[in-house]
């Protein structure tokens, strides 16, 4: 069973609420998604058993010993990646889509595909699992690959190693990234916090998820921060038939337990909020 | 360019009078406080300078308007696409635009071609591809640009992702391009460090990289300072949520030599006003100050 932990806006809690889950007692596979800024393996340290090489799409690049200078590549370009620079083709790499098409119609075959492959993906044993996460290399693209190469992975793994439940860590947004990890999955967990941006982005996240039809859960965190805004948000969820499973009150201990590289239930494992936790769990993999 | 006299900012500003100065608020952790930090900082300068622009780039989670909602609604246009259709018709299942597609967004089993929607990047190659004058384009649509404005001329511009569409690249390209002619232009980007990030600060002439103290934060923000360097940007941190967590990300920042613009301690205080979609400084004035100065930082 694949549950994914996601939420539309960054930093409500995602990762520590993934960590307490993985970390429950049942041994698990923990698939870090959020392939731009992955962070569990910090706290979990697993060991590094296998690595895998991703290409993260290509670039073009000119040989200007072939190039005339005829310009014909700037006017196919429909991303503004090439201008002409000091008398000469400048291909921008961070604008550049890897389409080819600059390549196809160049007359004199000045411009070649270079690949990224500086992304790597991970997987190994950490204390309660087995851990894989991706790590896009800085500025490189198409997460949303990396995401399906990592949950490709985890599945294999819990296989070969009868582990039955999959933890997926989610990226923030509603992009690319966030739609390869919830595809298909069978349980999503949307972790929320109650402010105005974060029930924005909470209906928005739901709208998207409905789309590919799991079972969803919601927890506020930090729930007491503004009561008022959490009602609204337990009210909303009633009113669109979406479960809200577990309000948590902010805790500095969750924070501490981070900075220890602990998850909460090793930190505190019979404090209340590790309890709400765990109950939250339950429910989950029971329904 | 003009600026009401005020102590708070030096009239010694080094902008060229005629070039957008736009700086981005960004991280690669979410929740930092990237749009807290945005929506201050254009509330300090707006008291100071005419012409600034508030361009939320996060259009996968746009919220900067939850703090302005103030403003008034101007107009706002399509983001789209150019797609392909293939007309059946005059099509002869040859197969080149499939070959010639880079994202598999063409597919091709005998007499059956169809495009996946969801992949394509609109590059226009299998439109150059076909010799039989099969394949048409049409308008998808990706998202809105949005422009906000408060009766005067500082103006608040949201690109917004259509939910179900993939990548909002050109959804963030076309607001930032219409951010242009105002003079100092407030970027409020996207978590992380792959395209919509990248997109967002390709634009900027300065980077505001805010960073909590903790082990996530470090490690977001060293993978952030890594895709800066590559970029050849300028760039300097806040430290949002001071108090929480451990010294490292000192240590760290001292090693690098890069600047610390500013902290933020945490407080409940700023957690609540920020939840109620509150402008900070409102009940923090002493902050104010600590804008400026960070600004005055910035442009010199």
């Amino acid at each position: 069973m694949e549950i994914a932990v996601i939420s539309g806006k960054g930093g409500t809690g995602k990762s520590c609420i993934s960590a307490a889950f993985a970390t429950l007692s049942e041994k698990i596979v923990l698939a870090d998604c959020d392939v731009d800024a992955a962070n569990l393996h910090i706290m979990f340290n697993p060991e590094k058993e296998e690595e895998q090489i991703y290409i993260a799409g290509q670039e073009a690049i000119v040989d200007y010993s072939l190039c005339d200078n005829c310009k014909k590549c700037i006017d196919y370009c429909r991303f503004d990646a090439i201008s002409y620079l000091n008398d000469k083709i400048v291909i921008s790499p961070v604008l550049c889509e890897g389409c080819e098409l600059c390549m196809r119609v160049c007359p004199t075959r000045a411009i070649d595909m270079k690949q990224n492959d500086k992304s790597r993906m991970h997987s190994g044993k950490f204390r309660n699992g087995i851990m894989v996460y991706g790590r896009l290399a800085p500025g490189e693209e198409n997460s949303g690959k990396l995401v399906n190469m990592v949950r490709e992975k985890a599945k294999l793994l819990s296989k070969s190693h009868n582990l039955k439940t999959i933890i997926i860590d989610g990226p923030p947004g509603i992009g690319c990234p966030v739609i390869s990890t919830i595809t298909g999955v069978d349980k999503v967990v949307i972790v929320t916090e109650p402010s105005i941006s974060g029930i924005n982005d909470l209906k928005r996240t739901i709208e998207l998820t409905l789309k590919f039809n799991p079972k969803i859960y919601v927890i506020i965190n930090k729930s007491n921060l503004n009561n008022d805004i959490s009602n609204h948000i337990e009210a909303y969820c009633k009113d669109i038939k979406v479960e809200v499973i577990e309000k948590l009150p902010f805790c500095s201990s969750i924070v501490e337990a981070m900075t220890n590289c602990k998850s909460i239930m090793e930190w505190e494992p019979k404090s209340k909020i590790a309890n709400k936790i765990n109950m939250a769990f339950k429910k989950i993999t029971n329904n | 360019m003009q600026i009401i006299a005020n102590p708070g900012i030096k009239k010694t500003m080094k902008i060229a009078p005629d070039k957008s100065f736009k700086i981005a608020i960004a991280s690669g952790k979410g929740g930092t406080g990237k749009t807290l930090v945005a929506t201050n900082l254009f509330y300090v300068l707006k008291k100071n300078i005419d012409n600034v622009a508030l361009v939320d780039c996060d259009a996968e989670a746009p919220n900067v308007m939850g703090f302005y909602n103030n403003y008034k609604f101007n107009s706002d246009y399509d983001i789209t696409l150019k797609a392909p259709v293939i007309m059946k018709e005059k099509c002869n299942f040859c197969g080149k635009c499939k070959e010639y597609c880079s994202f598999n967004a063409i597919f091709l089993i005998h007499e059956t071609i169809q495009v996946v929607y969801d992949l394509c990047h609109g590059c226009g190659a299998c439109f150059f591809a076909c010799k039989y004058g099969a394949i048409k384009e049409k308008h998808l649509k990706l998202g809105k640009v949005s422009h906000y404005s408060n009766g005067k001329e500082s103006s608040i511009i949201e690109s917004r992702l259509k939910i179900g569409v993939l990548s909002s690249v050109p959804v963030i390209k076309a607001s930032i391009n219409e951010s242009d002619k105002n003079q100092i232009c407030i970027l409020d980007s996207p978590p992380g460090t792959s395209c919509p990030f990248i997109q967002t600060i390709e634009k900027a002439d300065y980077v505001v990289l805010v960073a909590e103290p903790t082990p996530f934060g470090l490690s977001d923000l060293k993978q952030s300072v890594e895709t800066l360097k590559t970029m050849n940007k300028k760039y300097g941190v806040i430290i949002n949520r001071e108090g929480i967590g451990n010294f490292d990300i000192y240590d760290y920042l001292k090693f690098e030599n890069i600047t610390i613009l500013m902290q933020i301690p945490f407080s409940k205080k700023i957690a609540s006003c920020y939840s109620k979609g509150d402008i900070l400084v409102d009940f923090m004035p002493e902050l104010q100050n600590d804008f400026l100065s960070m600004f005055n930082t910035i442009i010199n």
